[in-house]
């Protein structure tokens, strides 16, 4: 999910970074020069290059770039008014950054932003370029991960939650801002209960924005001891997942704040289907182990030193739905054991990647995120340096039964699987979610989707894709968070790619995946890379929903192209959830409306898997259904074409045409009954 | 069609609450007065006007720590920020000059030794750590504070040179010991030495985040996050390599 991650942050920083770097290039220019001596030079033309974007490299041999023709690929900038491209996809709306998440001024002269800047530590903005004072002043409230419910957006934020309404989706507005700091601020619902994820250090158990003040100075008698001196424990501090009830959506109160030893980058939602008294929490903390002395238990010592290390394990969280406020961490699963050694460290081979160039080692000793689907019983992880299976139907003790790696892979960061658990689709974080890795250069199977078969429990590569288009230097791209669109006959995911914008993806046939549709802003800056982008990009209800990290909150709509059909659009539109938690994966189930057969039959258009003719009368056949409000006679039609499509079932050449006809022909003998769902 | 008690509702919860500075009295006075005196259209038109301003006034909520009340922030809140951090400053400037030394190891290699395992290895510790030692240099000079300079490779590798050593720094004598040391005992040395070295690294990180009122800045955050985790990674593998290297040895 979310999850950047370990790039949430690190997005921020780097963006902060380079925010900061435009500045101080304007400063130095108007620093007097130094005298001239060689290595004065160097260090002034050290300062000038400080917040430059780094030059790009060579394109590795073998590898292909992205594409420099697409027309995303030279946006022009701005804030608000950056330049727009778009395929398929319509923008409705976009609901700037609450006040409360943000300076609220769009004057940079206004007292508020000159405030922001001092408590930046800006040495000397007014050497600054004005447009500039805004942006860095809002760096430290990144919009993060969306959940839904009913006619409820809530969108993280690192500094607390924005809750929406989204019952007029083109009139989105904001309810509640929900003030409390920690980061990422990873959301999830479930009913009347609200769940976020905490993980840096001013993270307070009353959601105080003031952090945690430092120690005074030792008395001069102690100075020498400085070092040695043991710092008082902070109870106050929260690291880990806090619970809060939302039955007034204008006033949710916290019930519960479960702490765990490295905090919670990310969480995920599980309902067992077999529980209706509990909810579970698996929780993915990636940061540092927190000393015992502050949570007792905690140790960030390696397994061979200490058998109890919080590394090398999740956390699950048990929700009693009648007393959250006794929610508690229930078991630590060692999910990345040897199960023939014991060693809990059994899938430590985030060294091995062949990649070449700057990269980091990525140990496997957390998760980034998990995405359940309790529907068949499995879990996919994404684990910094491996991705994994989990069958999780004992939800408190998930056992791996698979796990991959890919030499093209830097960070292991989200999962998401088809409607019929076929498939698995991982992304790489590549650079963390703060990098330019979108240039013409940077090659595209490295920061993206990697698509695996799924069989019997065992992951199978199959492809790569990666948003096509190139982007510039200054934009923050890789792949990101996504959710399947609900067309039915065919898996389609909707993604976010940070500063590359969205783009909707077709990976029906795994070994061959395509885009279908796409939306992208320029960049913020064009000279320095400023943080910004979508981090999340989910359908919920008929409409797509992106967190702009830096702007707010977009809502689009698909259009007809030649890639989708309008029959296909409203077919998705007939699936409705009452929640939405996009890690806590659903099985999608669509109604058997005449409008989905209407897909059905685009398709088997497209694919030419069924004669013109025949796609001609049950066209025909549907309409005259649809015009007689489903008349004997024209339900009779149906039924007989339906039997018709037998002969067309068995001799289709490849298994998502077999399904569609399958489909179809139920639809046509019992328009208006849920079509059977599909069984593991 | 709207009565009396809506309309006075409406002026009392969407357009009289502090939000506005406007007390509900002095606002319930305005809207008696504008009742006296407006037709019944305008009347209507007022009210529909008021219920949507009711219908889109945001509320800011603070809650309480767990089984405490929230409390409402006027809209004009703002956010803030913890106060910045004198450890943090002291951080980044001792993690320069930690990382000049491992960039400095890492140039002896070529001259030093053929094995490609290290030498791919050196390669990525070095561009990393030079990444790294960039961003630190960002982040100071974007705070104001003084930017170390990071000696150059022959200044690092004088056993003489008068630096403060950070946690896990090879010593003069230890680097100048690496610097005499070929082939498989220059392997050996530059291992030992950079584990010894990385494990330095997450000292100072551990030391950081517990020194109260340090690491809540997000970039500082993330940073020590990712080289924590890194540099876990990393000695990882060279214990593999040195793991690898011993029975080699003995044959």
């Amino acid at each position: 999910m979310n999850r950047m991650f370990g790039v949430g942050l690190r997005v921020i920083a780097a963006a902060t970074i380079s925010i900061f770097g435009v500045i101080r290039v304007q400063g130095q220019a108007q620093t007097p020069a130094p005298a001239p001596s060689p290595s004065a030079q160097e260090a002034a033309d050290e300062e000038e290059n400080r917040f430059a974007p780094e030059p790009p490299p060579a394109l590795p041999p073998g590898m292909t770039g992205s594409d420099v023709n697409d027309e995303r690929a030279r946006l022009a900038p701005g804030l608000y008014d950056a330049g727009e491209a778009s395929m398929g996809m319509k923008h409705l709306a976009l609901v700037k950054k609450p006040d409360a998440f943000q300076l609220g001024a769009a004057d940079p002269d206004d007292p508020k932003v000159q405030k922001m800047l001092e408590q930046l530590r800006i040495s000397n903005p007014a050497k600054i370029p004005k447009p500039m004072h805004l942006v860095l002043a809002q760096l430290a409230f990144a919009n993060s991960d969306l959940a839904f419910q009913g006619n409820h957006l809530f969108q993280g934020n690192f500094y607390g939650v924005s809750i929406y309404d989204i019952s007029n989706p083109a009139n989105t507005r904001l309810l509640t801002s929900l003030v409390c700091p920690g980061g990422q601020g990873d959301v999830s619902v479930y009913k009347n209960l609200l769940f976020m994820s905490v993980e840096m250090p001013n993270g307070r158990l009353d959601c105080s924005s003031k952090g945690f003040p430092p120690e005074p100075p030792p008395p001069p008698s102690e100075e020498k001891d400085r070092k040695r001196r043991v710092p008082a424990a902070q109870k106050d501090r929260f690291r880990g997942v806090r619970i809060f009830d939302i039955s007034d959506i204008r006033n949710p109160k916290q019930v519960a704040a479960v702490q765990t030893c490295r905090g919670s980058h990310t969480h995920t939602l599980l309902v067992d289907p077999n529980d209706k008294e509990n909810v579970y929490i698996y929780v993915s903390g990636t940061s540092f182990v927190r000393r015992p002395e502050e949570l007792a238990g905690c140790s960030g010592e390696e397994p061979d030193k200490d058998p109890n290390t919080a590394l090398f394990r999740i956390e699950v969280i048990k929700v009693p739905l009648a007393a959250p406020q006794d929610a508690k961490v229930v078991s630590s699963p060692r999910v990345f054991m040897d199960a023939r050694t014991g060693a809990m460290n059994g899938l430590n081979n985030g060294g091995t990647h062949g990649k070449k160039g700057p990269e980091k080692p990525k140990d496997t000793n957390q998760c980034h995120d998990i995405t359940v689907y309790s529907a068949i019983g499995l879990a996919a992880g994404a684990c910094s340096g491996n991705g994994i299976l989990l069958d999780i139907r004992d939800p408190v003790n998930p056992k791996r039964v698979d796990a991959v790696n890919d030499p093209n892979y830097s960070y292991w960061h989200s999962a998401s699987f088809s409607n019929d658990g076929t498939k698995v689709v991982f992304t790489d974080e590549w650079g963390g979610g703060l990098g330019p890795r979108c240039r013409a250069n940077d090659p595209n199977k490295w920061g993206a989707d990697a698509i695996f078969g799924l069989a019997d429990d065992k992951l199978t590569f199959m492809s790569y894709y990666k948003m096509p288009a190139a982007q510039s230097d200054t934009e923050n791209c890789v792949a990101h968070n996504g959710s399947l669109v609900p067309v039915p006959g065919r898996d389609i995911e909707v993604q976010a790619w940070y500063q590359g914008g969205i783009s909707v993806v077709d990976f029906t046939d795994p070994a061959h995946p395509f885009e279908i549709a796409y939306f992208d802003r320029g960049p913020i800056d064009p000279k320095v890379m400023v943080l910004a982008g979508d981090w999340s990009a989910y359908w919920y209800n008929g409409y797509i929903y992106g967190s702009e990290i830096a702007r707010g909150l977009d809502v689009f709509e698909l259009t007809p192209t030649q890639f989708l059909t309008r029959n296909e659009i409203d077919a998705a539109k007939t699936v409705h959830t009452r929640e939405l938690n996009v890690q806590n994966q659903q099985r999608i189930e669509w109604p058997a409306k005449l409008v989905v057969a209407k897909a059905y039959l685009d398709q088997l258009s497209r694919s030419q898997a069924l004669a013109t003719d025949k796609i001609a009368a049950l066209r025909k056949a549907i309409q005259s259904a649809e015009s007689s409000r489903m008349s004997k006679g024209s339900l009779a039609d149906l039924k007989r074409l339906a039997h018709s499509l037998q002969t067309d079932h068995d001799k289709a050449t490849n298994q998502a045409d077999s399904k569609r006809l399958g489909a179809l022909a139920e639809i046509l003998e019992h328009p208006g009954a849920l079509i059977a769902s599909t069984k593991r | 069609m709207k009565t009396l008690g809506d309309f006075t509702n409406s002026c009392l919860h969407g357009l009289c609450g502090e939000r506005n500075g406007w007390s509900a009295r002095g606002f319930a006075t305005l809207c008696t007065l504008l009742l006296a005196t407006t037709a019944a259209t305008d009347f209507l038109q007022f009210t529909a006007r008021a219920q949507q301003t009711a219908q889109a006034a945001p509320v800011v909520v603070q809650p309480g720590a767990p089984g405490k009340p929230s409390r409402r922030l006027p809209p004009s809140t703002m956010g803030k920020l913890p106060p910045p951090s004198q450890a943090d400053m002291e951080f980044m400037q001792g993690m320069i000059l930690h990382h000049a030394q491992a960039v400095a190891m890492t140039a002896l290699i070529p001259s030093h030794t053929q094995n490609g395992d290290l030498r791919s290895l050196g390669a990525r510790i070095s561009s990393s750590q030079s990444d790294e030692i960039k961003f630190m240099k960002r982040w100071l000079a974007a705070r104001g504070e003084p930017v170390p300079t990071t000696p150059g490779m022959r200044a690092m590798d004088m056993s003489h040179h008068p630096m403060a050593l950070m946690p896990g720094m090879l010593t003069p004598e230890q680097m100048e010991a690496l610097r005499k040391a070929k082939d498989s005992e220059f392997d050996h040395q530059f291992l030992t030495g950079m584990i010894q070295h990385h494990n330095g690294a997450l000292t100072m990180v551990k030391d950081l985040f517990e020194t109260p009122g340090a690491g809540q800045d997000a970039e500082l955050f993330d940073f020590a996050t990712d080289a924590d985790n890194t540099q876990r990674a990393e000695i990882r593998i060279m214990q593999g390599m040195l793991e690898k290297k011993g029975p080699e040895e003995k044959q």
